[in-house]
């Protein structure tokens, strides 16, 4: 009786935490990519000016070339530096949010999950907080080795510690390496090794920096693009725009590549997140990847009833293929989770209402082992018979929260539409960057051939042979340029999207929902510290993106 | 390495850790006196980017406090950080201005203006020290709470939640307690202490070292008064003690005893204690001595690692409950299990290089003092 005396949670309490979490998890999105993706840039950036530095040291250097390498250095380091804390500022909460909003989460899967946060503060954030002052401040106060070593470091420390928070989140979706103790009352790490270098972890890892690089390579094309726009700083502008362009490319490619990883790796372990990704409602061998479908944006399809979204344009045998390399594959789709299925080679799936079952009973073994473990009467066999019970049935644990079989699949327009927007806008800047690419590197052929097919079709003007400038370009060009800027930042917030909700109901797949994960809170609480980082978030955000378009309309500081 | 050893080695990396944020409360301290500390505008940017090179490291080693006690005793985290909420959150909001007010503060296109963001360092000056110095006597005082593992069975709640606050402020009943605004306003005015005695180091400023001599009086009389009285109210009460079947029970003048019987405990908080104390003083007694940062940032360090080793070895629950005695946390009931202590035993190996090169940087970055030509010429905030 009494652990309810003091009961706060109302059916709010969930889904303000949830939306609390997302915000912050959201707003944390915006600033992080761009510490990855300029970080890069402007070690680039650095490194040129330490080689001609150094070259000049031995004699052989141009002065000029060197101080315009650590103007163009500094420059993208202010924009760093103005981004970054907000970076900072909008992390802090989320290490203690687990915490504040997911008590029951932190207490049931903590001895796991608390080691890659614990592990994240130690080598990383150290890492990162220590040589971005050095790299900040120390500009005249160490030699220019040190200063390039520490700029690389403060990107080093952020990757680092993208790497951690990513096995973190990729055991949320493919929890290994743990076992429940029932006497406990708690999941138990028992493989360090499993957990840390998880191939889902691995993949979403090169995924999610690599596309971090693309919103720094996008930042800075777009800078440049306005720079050239307004016809100033014109050398910064191409040059780093080369820089930029080519890391863009880079990572555009391995973006794919660890993307296409990815989605196999969530076809493999979270079958219900790839059948809401593709809104595949009924699934089966021979499936096609949907290009795309009219799914209503604002409402759960009826996938009970529905055979598949209306409008539907699609790949035939892509998603088999992709999903299981056999374009004869079998992929299940919605209801085929929630009935249950048999792949075509004997694997058996149980239908939800089952796994819900046997959740219950693992919860009533647990229960039972535990009365009779800390009862008087026992003489062990009651308990060890439980435990029998609950060993058997301990896969589907989780599923003894769930009331109803249609809770646990995750919002279908959200996760089918973030996707495709993903995607699309990956391959637009694929073809971005090269074009970029083509056009700011003197490639033999390659370049003038494209500038001439361009030039016919009107896309550029025409121009002498052999002309490589991008100067005196049509404005349109570089407003395209610069308006890539947020649609990048959307593109890479819906990979999030599709990655969390996708993953709902379970906070951790399969093992805990949402409603057995949260704290102790009335809704009214959570409700108003969500306003509350509203406001305060949005009030920075507004702050920074001024400070940063001021910043970039004064331009560089250029040395005498 | 035995499950009982690594429990109190664990015990032994937060309570370092969280001697290390106190000490590096320093930066919250400056910011909450540059007004008067700095009393031009040029002096208060002076203090601003004294404190602005260092900011990165409290704030961090917060973040990591927050991480290994989430790792080696996650029943805690999940405890403390969801059922004392509002205490937690407005620490973490003070924290979040923190970190932007640096950056914003004096760029162009700043919306909110410079004195808005000096503001949000003020307030985290004050307000962050005093929080988490709460949090800390909470440690000793007791806290509110309940924690029925049980409930994680009960499929018929709306929710299974095993821990609840039990009252509806959600940790602000801590300020209620006097004792606990006592060591919360003690560690503001340490946090003051070494504030002052940071910059008047850091910064090659004749104005504010001699500001900061007097300063520091008004900094220190207050913090010595708060420390003792709550050091001898600590003394005097009685405590939360746990046996070996792990049930809790009060004793009296337990953290007496802790000191006692953990006699080398003792030596290490009266060494720390004579450390401050000579800082302070001879910084206030000796014209030209600027150095009192490290005695007395050392001897804090010593200090608040004897005194949260004293609520946590020797068999006392670290995390007592005010609400139900046997829902209190020890070492013992609520850290991670034997596998995850040590694998992350391992990782603290590393540790010793992060102070390392840690301490290189910021030698490489203060071996020249601060001064009001290099905020004009070289990148500042």
């Amino acid at each position: 009786m009494l652990q309810h005396l003091f009961l706060n949670i109302d059916a709010g309490t969930i889904d303000w935490s949830r939306a609390q979490f997302a915000l912050t998890a959201i707003y944390h999105w915006l600033f992080v990519p761009l510490t990855l993706g300029l970080a890069v840039i402007m070690g680039i950036v650095e490194t040129n000016y330490y080689r001609t530095q150094k070259a000049i040291s031995k004699g052989n250097g141009d002065k000029s070339v060197a101080e315009f390498w650590k103007d163009a250095a500094k420059f993208w380091q202010k924009l760093f530096g103005v981004n970054f804390a907000m970076g900072v500022a909008t992390g802090i909460i989320l290490e203690f949010e687990f915490g504040t909003n997911w008590s029951n989460y932190s207490w049931f899967v903590g001895d796991i999950f608390g080691a890659p946060l614990a592990v994240e503060g130690i080598v990383a954030f150290f890492m990162e907080s220590t040589f971005v002052a050095v790299m900040f401040f120390g500009w005249k106060k160490v030699s220019p080795g040190f200063h390039l070593a520490s700029t690389w470091l403060t990107g080093l420390g952020a990757t680092i510690s993208a790497w951690w928070i990513l096995v973190a989140n990729a055991w949320m979706q493919y929890p290994v390496g743990c076992e429940f103790n029932p006497d406990t009352m708690r999941n138990e790490m028992v493989s360090f090794a499993e957990v840390a270098l998880s191939p889902f972890a691995v993949s979403k890892f090169f995924h999610t920096v690599t596309s971090a690089w693309i919103i720094g390579a996008i930042f800075c094309v777009g800078v440049c693009c306005w720079y050239l726009l307004k016809k100033r700083h014109t050398k910064l502008a191409i040059e780093s725009m080369k820089i930029g362009a080519m890391v863009g490319l880079i990572a555009c490619l391995l973006t794919l590549a660890t993307g296409h990883k990815s989605a196999q790796d969530v076809a493999e372990v979270q079958p219900m997140k790839l059948a809401a990704m593709e809104a595949l409602y009924n699934g089966g061998t021979d499936i096609g990847l949907t290009a795309v479908a009219w799914v209503n944006p604002f409402c759960q399809p009826d996938y009970q009833n529905e055979a598949e979204p209306p409008l539907k344009l699609e790949m035939p045998y892509a998603l088999s293929f992709m999903a299981t390399n056999d374009i004869h594959g079998y992929v299940p789709g919605i209801n085929d989770i929630l009935n249950g299925y048999t792949t075509p080679d004997g694997k058996v799936e149980p239908s939800i209402d089952e796994k819900i079952e046997r959740g219950k009973k693992a919860i009533e073994a647990l229960a039972g082992y535990r009365a009779a473990k800390f009862g008087s009467s026992d003489d062990g066999s009651t308990a060890a018979a439980h435990l029998k019970v609950l060993q058997e049935n301990m896969k589907y644990f989780g599923y003894g929260y769930i009331k109803d079989k249609n809770d646990i699949v995750p919002f279908v327009p959200v996760n089918f539409w973030a996707f495709r927007i993903m995607v699309g806008l990956g391959c637009l800047f694929i073809l971005f960057f090269l074009l970029i690419v083509i056009l700011t590197y003197q490639i033999p052929f390659i370049s003038v051939f494209t500038r001439r097919l361009l030039a016919a079709v009107g896309l550029l003007p025409e121009t002498e042979a052999d002309c490589y400038a991008v100067t005196n370009l049509p404005a349109w060009h570089y407003w395209l340029a610069i308006i890539l800027i947020p649609l990048a930042y959307i593109g890479s917030e819906c990979g999030w999207l599709v990655a969390e909700f996708g993953r709902q109901p379970w906070t951790i797949q399969d093992m805990l929902p949402t409603w057995a994960a949260v704290s102790d809170l009335n809704s009214g609480s959570v409700a108003l510290t969500f306003f509350l980082f509203l406001i305060l978030f949005s009030t920075m955000l507004a702050v920074e993106i001024s400070i940063l378009l001021k910043q970039i309309q004064k331009g560089p500081e250029l040395s005498e | 390495m035995s499950y009982e050893f690594l429990q109190h080695y664990w015990c032994f990396v937060v309570s370092l850790l969280g001697a290390l944020l106190v000490f590096l409360l320093f930066v919250q301290g400056a910011n909450s006196v540059a007004r008067s500390l700095g009393y031009t505008e040029e002096g208060r940017r002076l203090v601003y980017n004294s404190t602005g090179r260092k900011w990165e490291f409290t704030f961090t080693t917060l973040v990591t406090f927050g991480g290994a006690f989430f790792a080696s005793f996650p029943l805690f985290y999940s405890t403390s950080f969801g059922g004392a909420y509002w205490l937690w959150m407005i620490i973490l909001f003070t924290f979040v201005l923190q970190a932007v007010s640096y950056e914003f503060q004096n760029k162009i296109g700043n919306l909110l203006g410079p004195k808005t963001f000096q503001f949000f360092l003020t307030l985290n000056g004050i307000v962050g020290p005093l929080l988490l110095g709460g949090a800390v006597a909470t440690f000793f005082e007791g806290s509110n709470f309940i924690v029925e593992k049980n409930n994680l069975v009960d499929i018929t709640a709306l929710t299974p939640v095993i821990s609840r606050w039990a009252n509806a402020s959600h940790g602000l009943d801590a300020l209620l307690n006097p004792w606990v605004l006592v060591l919360g306003f003690a560690v503001v005015f340490l946090a003051r202490v070494l504030g002052i005695l940071y910059v008047m180091n850091n910064v090659n400023d004749e104005d504010i070292r001699s500001r900061g001599s007097v300063r520091l009086i008004g900094a220190a009389v207050p913090f010595l008064v708060f420390f003792v009285a709550y050091v001898i109210h600590l003394l005097l009460k009685e405590g939360y003690a746990v046996d070996d079947m792990g049930r809790i029970y009060m004793e009296p003048y337990k953290y007496f005893n802790n000191f006692i019987e953990m006699w080398y405990l003792l030596i290490v908080f009266l060494i720390g204690v004579v450390l401050v104390l000579f800082g302070i003083g001879k910084t206030i007694l000796k014209k030209d001595y600027n150095g009192g940062i490290w005695p007395a940032g050392i001897g804090t360090v010593l200090t608040v690692l004897a005194l949260l080793l004293c609520s946590g070895w020797n068999n006392t629950a670290y995390y007592p409950s005010t609400a139900d005695l046997q829902s209190s946390l020890t070492i013992q009931n609520s850290c991670s299990s034997e596998f995850t202590l040590t694998t992350m035993f391992y990782v603290s190996l590393l540790v010793p290089f992060v102070l390392a090169y840690i301490v290189y940087a910021w030698r490489a970055i203060d071996k020249k003092k601060l001064d009001k030509e290099e905020i004009k010429t070289d990148h500042a905030y």
